[in-house]
């Protein structure tokens, strides 16, 4: 933002709410980190304790939504403050549900310590690491109020859902050759959906970021990468056909 | 109304155009307007279409020249004497500086209500019926109630002073003043109505009555507002125009100018960051 508001609060205000957006981001991006870590550490206790720090996130969520109530009551926005406070409004349960996932990982991650380390477990940590890239980028975009950086994050996702699908087969595989590797497996899918899931709400907080910069909304479909329900599509013509 | 073009679209970036590729039938429409109060350029080439039948909300920091613009519109400056003017005021494609236009015909046509209500210290009745008896609107005396009665009725102030007619302007309450001085406006069926802040010495509920009517008179009048209200603009205009220094330097849909405003001043003026 060029320059301040002649009401300084009102500044003071917006400051505190894009300060709150950017602490609840960097939350979420180092609890999908330690989630991701527990794994790759087998690191039941860390994981433990990942679960439990999702619930700072759900707290500045709720200060977020007082923060905009408030300033849409006083303060009338308009123009960019108006985009900006209304996407604050739309980003917060976006990186709120970041959190969660990661909670989710971090809590599959616990079970998963139990069993041999699966061979396709290196997917993980890389989806990871894509994903945990993504949010920090987003949020320098958001920083910098750079629509240019959101977007090219938001193209990112594609490469996401790419390894994902790739991560379902080649799991389904391992299911089919052993009956044992089902358990193990079935975390580790869940923990790629989930982790697939993260780089979804942050390619919507891409979106947002972008309409707040430009007051236009980003016009082009979303990348889609691969498409991993095709393989469950099982017609009653397939269940009839004799083994 | 002779002067139709496309059809509004009140949508899309086609709103960012320049104001002479303005979407609709245009009402009211300046070209090149320049206006030199001595030695002092107040307007520099303003190019500002008007649509009818909708509210165009003219905006911007004191001294930015909207209260001059307003008053180009039905030739208020002529009392000036040092007031210089050039360009075009087109009302229905017809210039009002032309020599031989008649300036009391002009401002039938064009009705104005001031920032504080001024009515004249006659009846309730009479503030009302003064314009139809000199422009020789009725023909007689039932005539005349009939056009006095329908608009107390249309600015929603007959219920509230039927009673009373006789009764002066001026006992009258300051939100039922300013809504008798618009009574007073369309007795004469103007088309455009010019408002210079017609809501500043009033209480929000006055206020609101003050807008529904706007809301209200749409449909029969072309509306130009002067507001030094930003939320009022947003709230009853469909298009906005925003003035400084003199400069015309934005016009638009009101919903693009208040939530993406393509020009940075603009930008700073609404959200309060100057002016």
């Amino acid at each position: 933002m060029s320059s301040e508001h002649i009401v300084k609060s009102y500044d003071e205000e917006l400051n505190h709410l894009n300060e709150n957006i950017l602490k609840m981001g960097g939350l979420a991006e180092a609890l999908l980190a330690s989630a991701i870590e527990s794994i790759s550490q087998r690191d039941p206790e860390l994981a433990a304790v990942t679960v439990r720090e999702d619930r700072k996130i759900d707290e500045i969520e709720a200060e977020i939504d007082q923060q905009v109530i408030r300033l849409l009551a006083l303060r009338q926005p308009m123009a960019r403050d108006l985009r900006n406070i209304v996407g604050a409004l739309k980003m917060a349960p976006d990186i709120e549900r970041v959190g969660d996932y990661a909670a989710n990982v971090a809590k599959r991650a616990i079970p998963l310590c139990d069993f041999p380390p699966a061979k396709s477990i290196s997917t993980v940590p890389r989806m990871g690491k894509i994903v945990q890239h993504m949010i920090k980028d987003v949020l320098d975009a958001f920083t910098e109020g750079n629509a240019e950086k959101a977007k090219e994050v938001w193209a990112r996702d594609e490469e996401v859902d790419d390894l994902y699908d790739g991560m379902f087969r080649e799991l389904l595989t391992y299911m089919m050759e052993d009956p044992r590797n089902i358990t193990p497996c079935t975390h580790l899918m869940f923990i790629a959906k989930n982790i697939e899931r993260i780089g979804d709400h942050i390619t919507n907080v891409a979106e947002t970021i972008y309409y707040m910069v430009e007051g236009e909304r980003l016009e082009e479909l979303r990348p889609k990468g691969g498409d991993s329900a095709s393989l469950f599509v099982v017609t009653p013509e397939d269940l009839k056909k004799p083994e | 109304m002779p002067n139709t073009t496309t059809p509004i679209s009140m949508t899309g970036p086609s709103v960012k155009a320049a104001p002479n590729g303005a979407p609709g039938p245009v009402k009211l429409e300046t070209r090149g307007l320049d206006v030199f109060y001595g030695d002092k350029q107040a307007l520099f080439s303003v190019d500002l279409a008007m649509p009818e039948h909708e509210i165009t909300a003219l905006i911007g920091p004191s001294g930015c020249g909207k209260s001059t613009f307003l008053r180009c519109l039905n030739r208020m400056n002529d009392t000036i004497a040092t007031c210089a003017i050039s360009g075009e005021v087109l009302v229905d494609g017809q210039n009002i500086y032309d020599r031989e236009l008649d300036v009391v015909e002009l401002r039938q046509r064009i009705g104005m209500v001031f920032q504080k209500p001024n009515p004249f210290p006659k009846s309730i009745y009479e503030n009302v019926a003064y314009g139809p008896r000199i422009h020789g609107f009725a023909a007689s005396k039932s005539e005349l109630d009939e056009i006095v009665f329908t608009c107390l009725e249309k600015t929603g102030l007959l219920e509230e002073v039927r009673d009373r007619l006789d009764a002066t302007g001026t006992s009258l309450s300051g939100g039922q003043q300013q809504r008798l001085c618009i009574a007073r406006a369309i007795a004469v069926n103007p088309d455009i109505i010019l408002m210079d802040e017609p809501c500043s010495a009033l209480d929000p509920i006055a206020t609101a009555r003050i807008e529904e009517l706007m809301e209200d008179l749409r449909g029969n009048y072309t509306i130009v507002i002067v507001t030094h209200n930003m939320q009022q603009a947003a709230r009853v205009s469909q298009h906005t125009a925003f003035f400084h220094l003199g400069h015309l330097v934005e016009w638009g849909d009101t919903e693009q100018i208040f939530t993406s405003p393509a020009q940075e001043r603009t930008q700073g003026y609404i959200t309060g960051r100057y002016g």
